[in-house]
């Protein structure tokens, strides 16, 4: 009698795991064909050059060797067939690991004013030394001009120049 | 015992080099001559002593002495013996020591040679040269001292200088190995490269702050260490070469320079250094500029000391983290004092540093140096700016950011282009005095040529707009050169009969500077050229592959064929190396064997490209992964980089042009480069 009931539980059992087991498929490709055809490698890689690697520092994700980075790369693939964007998958890797997954800062204005800044000090800097330097003098003279090279522009000096030298 | 003689030696030069810095001051202030010249052979005793305690630190480390720490850290019983010897700048104390090694040498070499012509500068030279020295070689004695030794002590194991009390000698069967990227022949010959440039721009800065000190400050202190700026320019250029090859070698993503800090770091120098060696011009020609020259090689010093900082210190995380340790407030500390000390010198003589002359001309050759000098400091702006800014951010937002390539790429791309155009006018103006229509007049004819270039450029090679612009300007400065250079040799062959050949050849070599200057620019037009290439056309393409199957990228055909796997117990590498055939257009071009190596010592990987190199482009090809059971599969990166090998092509003509710009005039040459340059500044004109 007792074999009689295994002998049925196991007659039943067979195909309740059969129709769990095609389930479980069906569920799988449909999960998959909603997500689309897995990314290329290129693709995971376009964004991974984005971002840095956030234990290497300095190291983009596309070219970090690291186990870790891999990993984070499988990632990118995962969210790209999930049909996220590349602003969404940045934006995820900003709030796991911070800014600094990024490989521009993000606060960019701030990153190029000081810079800007500074050239433009320099430029207006060496604009107002151009114009020190053209003014002309009436106590440089090319007597003085030890290299001989600095010709006064002030038309009453280089005559009174000329004078002095036809005195001498 | 041995590593203990080895301390004691390092402490013995770090007194001799106290001594000399005292000696040479108080000889200066008493004109008490004997202690200058004490001083002097003090200094000069330094570099023996520093050879002996480099010596002794060699023998630990091929003589596999693991109780030291630091050999423990940077050899293992499989390295080669050359390698164990280089293993001494692989490693922080280590690269301190020979940082001091190298001072030592520069500061005798100055110093040993016709040093009486400068007995005015001496002390002074000694006294910056030595507290520089003292500085470093203070590291090793007081934080990084290489010959710390292991104890076993009831805590554990420790390193200390002086074995603890109830401790005894521990010593490791092996040692943990050089990290595998520090022994590609490139890293084995750029940190000296990179050192000895850095420490050679120690020399002019002694003797500018010796020309501050004394109130010399005319030319002398630039034509004594003119030399000097031109070599140190020179290591500190082959250094920076040598750290992109061995980045487009071994770090494998294709390329050869990643805008990482500590790569800035070596670039900030030389960008003042360039700019130094063309501002020094004007002063040389014109006697105008002499307080920007003395902030050029305050700064161009304290960007040395900046960058060794940064290196050593491990403030900035990057791939040059494997030398990480607590001396960077030090560091900070001493380019403050240096930064102090020399702007004070600068005020202190501010009036006796006043131009002799007064510019005449927007468009003459100083104006347009000065606006070079404006672009370089322009690009060293951005580039400090880059490498301090996650600091700020950290400091006052609390957020750690990354500033990598994108931001160095789009901030100074157009201050690039804007120094290349420069070369190309530059050449054509006259000191002095250059006007629009002269200089439209020099001009015409290499525009008309450069646009006729870029037109053919346009119709065979692309139509991207900013290649194009690159394109331009590079034949623009290309055919200016090749003009000036034709020129010269013409008028040679005219007035001496020569050949043009025999021409060119004494063109060069009786105006080496201006000539040499040349070759330098017509370099940096080829690198250029590779620069626009991998910067503008670089394809890539990443894919996994069966045995047999293929990838296709930019006309090339790669096909993957298998991958092997072997153990070289000897040298302690695994070695695993794939087998690619490549086509083009149906024809074999040859087998690429990109691989990946395993050190066992260090656990750590090498990933080596396999590259297949043209004029035309480098087909550049990386093994990622692989399957390791079946071997039937592997993942390959592949990067097409067209005209790269211009890059490195151009390096090498950069090497040769400064050596030749830097090579020594014969005495007759001298006297005769004088007279020219009389002559030439009485009459102003385009030729000089």
């Amino acid at each position: 009698m007792i074999k009689n009931l295994k002998a049925t539980s196991t007659s039943t059992k067979l195909p309740v795991a059969i129709l769990i087991a095609l389930a479980f498929t069906l569920t799988l490709t449909l999960i998959a064909s909603a997500q689309g055809p897995t990314p290329t490698d290129d693709e995971v890689n376009r964004i991974a050059k984005q971002l840095y690697c956030p234990v290497c520092e300095s190291t983009p994700l596309d070219v970090c060797p690291t186990e870790a980075c891999r990993q984070w790369r499988d990632l990118i693939r995962t969210q790209l067939a999930e049909g996220k964007s590349e602003e969404e998958i940045k934006q995820y890797f900003v709030e796991q690991y911070g800014a600094r997954a990024l490989a521009d800062p993000p606060n960019r204005l701030a990153s190029y004013l000081v810079p800007a800044i500074a050239i433009l000090f320099g430029v207006l800097l060496l604009a107002r030394g151009f114009q020190m330097w053209m003014k002309p003098s009436i106590t440089e003279t090319n007597a003085s001009d030890p290299r001989g090279e600095a010709k006064s522009v002030d038309p009453y000096v280089a005559k009174l120049e000329e004078e002095l030298k036809k005195q001498k | 015992m041995i590593a203990n003689f080895g301390f004691g030696v390092l402490v013995v030069s770090f007194l001799v080099t106290l001594y000399s810095v005292f000696a040479a001051i108080y000889g200066d202030r008493t004109k008490n001559a004997a202690m200058v010249e004490s001083a002097r052979r003090a200094m000069l005793l330094t570099w023996p002593l520093l050879t002996l305690t480099a010596g002794i630190l060699i023998y630990l480390l091929v003589n596999n002495h693991y109780e030291v720490q630091f050999v423990y850290e940077v050899t293992s019983r499989s390295m080669p013996t050359y390698l164990k010897i280089t293993a001494w700048w692989g490693g922080q104390s280590g690269s301190l020591l020979f940082w001091s090694w190298l001072m030592s040498a520069f500061a005798s070499l100055v110093t040993l040679r016709k040093w009486d012509r400068d007995r005015e500068f001496l002390p002074w030279v000694i006294v910056v040269a030595c507290v520089t020295m003292a500085f470093f070689i203070g590291m090793n004695v007081f934080f990084e001292n290489p010959f710390m030794q292991l104890y076993q002590t009831f805590d554990g194991i420790k390193p200390a200088t002086f074995q603890p009390a109830d401790a005894v000698l521990f010593t490791p069967a092996d040692g943990q190995g050089l990290n595998p990227l520090l022994r590609h022949p490139g890293m084995i010959i750029h940190p000296p490269m990179l050192y000895l440039g850095f420490v050679s721009f120690v020399i002019p800065y002694a003797f500018a702050m010796a020309a501050l000190i004394t109130g010399r400050t005319d030319d002398r202190w630039i034509r004594l260490t003119r030399r000097w700026t031109l070599w140190a320019w020179l290591f500190l250029s082959f250094g920076l070469v040598l750290g992109g090859r061995w980045a487009y070698d071994v770090l494998g993503w294709g390329g050869y320079w990643g805008w990482d800090p500590v790569e800035i770091a070596a670039f900030m120098p030389w960008l003042t250094g360039t700019a130094f060696l063309h501002s020094v011009m004007i002063q040389e020609k014109r006697g105008m500029l002499k307080h920007w020259n003395m902030i050029l090689v305050i700064l161009t010093y304290a960007l040395v000391i900046f960058g060794t900082f940064l290196t050593r210190s491990g403030v900035l995380s990057s791939v040059h983290s494997f030398a990480q340790s607590a001396i960077g407030p030090l560091f900070f500390a001493f380019i403050g004092f240096t930064l102090i000390t020399s702007a004070a010198l600068i005020i202190y003589r501010w009036d006796s540093l006043k131009s002799e002359t007064r510019m005449t001309s927007l468009l003459s050759r100083e104006a347009l140096f000065l606006l070079n000098n404006l672009l370089f400091m322009s690009i060293l702006v951005v580039c400090f700016w880059g490498v301090i800014y996650p600091l700020v951010s950290e400091l006052f937002t609390g957020q750690k950011v990354t500033v990598g390539p994108p931001f160095y790429e789009r901030a100074t791309s157009p201050l690039w282009a804007s120094l290349l155009f420069l070369m190309g006018v530059a050449p054509l103006s006259a000191w002095g005095h250059s006007t629009v229509k002269t200089l439209g007049r020099a001009m015409w004819k290499p525009i008309v040529g450069a646009i006729v270039i870029t037109a053919l450029i346009f119709a065979t090679y692309t139509q991207k707009v900013g290649a194009l612009i690159g394109f331009f300007i590079i034949a623009l400065v290309l055919l200016v050169t090749v003009y000036e250079y034709w020129r010269g040799a013409n008028a040679r062959q005219r007035s001496q009969g020569e050949n043009i050949f025999t021409a060119f050849w004494n063109l060069t070599g009786r105006n080496r500077r201006r000539y040499g200057g040349y070759i330098i620019h017509i370099s940096m037009m080829f690198m250029a050229i590779g620069i626009i290439g991998i910067e503008m056309f670089q394809s890539e393409t990443q894919g996994t592959l069966a045995q047999g199957q293929s990838l296709n990228i930019a006309g090339y055909e790669v096909r993957y064929n298998e991958i092997a796997s072997w153990d070289n117990m000897p040298a302690g590498v695994r070695y695993t190396r794939s087998s690619i055939d490549v086509y083009r257009d149906g024809e074999f071009l040859g087998e690429l064997n990109p691989r990946i190596d395993y050190y066992f010592d260090s656990q750590q990987t090498m990933t080596i490209p396999g590259n297949r190199s043209t004029l035309k482009d480098d087909l550049y090809i990386l093994l990622v992964d692989w399957e390791p059971v079946s071997s039937s599969g592997a993942t390959f990166k592949i990067y097409v980089n067209p005209l790269v090998n211009w890059l490195w092509l151009g390096s090498l003509l950069f090497l040769v042009g400064i050596v030749i710009a830097a090579w020594p005039e014969k005495e007759a040459e001298r006297v005769a480069a004088k007279a020219r340059v009389r002559a030439a500044t009485k009459q102003p004109s385009a030729a000089d």
